[in-house]
């Protein structure tokens, strides 16, 4: 396979952020309780992610190794506040709905993640169709829980009415409670069919591994022994 | 007063910020294995987060807004809590090292915390004064310490019992989560 591809492969099912590496969890349980929110939310976490991906690689030879932390958080800060204005700009009513977890973006481990595993040591194309690739991967998930709990909890699907109007919808599924469940049920089955997701590393020792700066922190912490 | 005292009820038990804003998942999930460990991190978190909440205030109102440079809040403020943290630590570790032993090892973790950049954005959009971001900052802290908490009560609970395979791990701390969210829910209630 081109390897270009393999990129867009990796992102979208091999690694896809949020089924398998269980990463970004805190927007994907927020903002999901509509498919379209999880559009707008994917979809703008996606640009910048490639963006991210773009400026990061093309400085991974100029960012001193041990500043490189600080230094992509301002890249991704700066490229999220240009990202907030576009979208405050021309689609203000995405932006009322996703209000404060549009600013989040910046904490999202997706794309700290991949800058410190992917982006500063591969080539700029590489990197763009990374960031495309695992963008593209973090769309469909947040689509697909937001279309569950926007069906279960209200019935409709991208405001289409889907189940007939005699069916109680289950309101539960669009309040916050909604989100843990929908997303233990799509852990919970990944782990029957078995595909291997790295939950259990994640909730078993510990944030490593969560996002870059996380883990950075946790190495520290593994040095201090138990107490 | 009343004000007040609603902001805490508010922040801490009403829009729980783990379980109904759904920041700071990451350490919610990964440091609720341990009673300890999360009681450390609770601490931690309220402090943080109070001490990050009264600096970003005055860097809004004081630097930013007045300058026309309002846009620059999420630049700002990532760096400034990124900082402080740093400087906390060695605060700490220099003049207080009971605390610090109590809590250090987890400050650096809360660095990326989201629920910290979301305190501040918060306050920022609700136009809060200083007081008032201060106490925003100590609820929702107090808030988390109360999620974090009792999910680890939980976790040691649910450790000994035997599950169906693939509930094991993430889901049934996950389900957990939900069930503390549904009880959470009531305190909507508490609105006076």
């Amino acid at each position: 396979m081109n390897k270009y591809l393999e990129r867009l492969y990796n992102g979208i099912i091999r690694e896809n952020p949020t089924l398998v590496l269980m990463l970004g969890m805190c927007p994907t349980l927020a903002v999901s309780t509509a498919a379209v929110n999880g559009i707008g939310m994917g979809v703008s976490t996606t640009a910048v992610l490639i963006l991210s991906n773009l400026v990061i690689s093309a400085l991974r030879k100029v960012i001193p190794d041990q500043v490189r932390l600080p230094a992509y958080i301002v890249i991704v800060a700066s490229l999220v506040t240009v990202t907030e204005l576009l979208m405050k700009a021309y689609t203000p009513d995405v932006y009322e709905t996703l209000g404060i977890y549009i600013p989040l973006i910046v904490v999202n481990c997706i794309i700290l993640g991949r800058a410190e595993a992917y982006a500063n040591k591969n080539p700029v194309g590489l990197s763009v169709m990374d960031g495309l690739g695992m963008g593209i991967g973090f769309t469909i998930a947040l689509t697909l829980a937001g279309a569950l709990r926007e069906i279960l909890g209200s019935g409709t699907c991208f405001g289409a009415q889907v189940l007939p109007k005699t069916v109680e919808p289950m309101a539960i599924f669009v309040q916050p409670p909604g989100a843990f469940l929908i997303i233990a049920l799509f852990i919970a089955i990944m782990n029957a069919i078995g595909i291997k997701t790295r939950q259990r590393k994640l909730v078993e020792s510990g944030c490593d591994g969560c996002c870059a700066a996380c883990s950075a922190a946790c190495e520290q912490k593994e040095e201090v022994p138990q107490r | 007063m009343k004000s007040l005292i609603l902001i805490i009820v508010g922040t801490a038990l009403i829009n729980n910020v783990v379980l109904n804003q759904f920041l700071g998942i990451c350490s919610f999930l990964g440091v609720s294995k341990q009673m300890k460990a999360s009681a450390s991190l609770g601490g931690a978190v309220i402090f943080v987060i109070t001490i990050a909440s009264a600096v970003a205030w005055l860097l809004y109102n004081k630097v930013l807004a007045p300058f026309g440079l309002d846009f620059m809040k999420t630049i700002v403020f990532i760096l400034v809590i990124a900082a402080l943290v740093q400087i906390v630590e060695m605060f700490l570790k220099k003049k207080s090292p009971a605390v610090y032993n109590a809590l250090g090892i987890y400050l650096p973790l809360i660095t990326t915390n989201c629920a910290v950049l979301g305190v501040a954005l918060t306050n920022v959009q609700n136009e809060y004064g200083f007081l008032e971001s201060v106490l925003a900052g100590f609820g929702t802290g107090v808030g988390y310490t109360l999620a974090i908490v009792l999910l680890a009560g939980i976790r040691t609970r649910i450790d000994e019992e035997v599950l169906p395979a693939p509930l094991r791990g993430a889901p049934i701390v996950l389900i957990s989560a939900a069930l503390m969210s549904i009880a959470f829910m009531g305190f909507a209630g508490l609105v006076f």
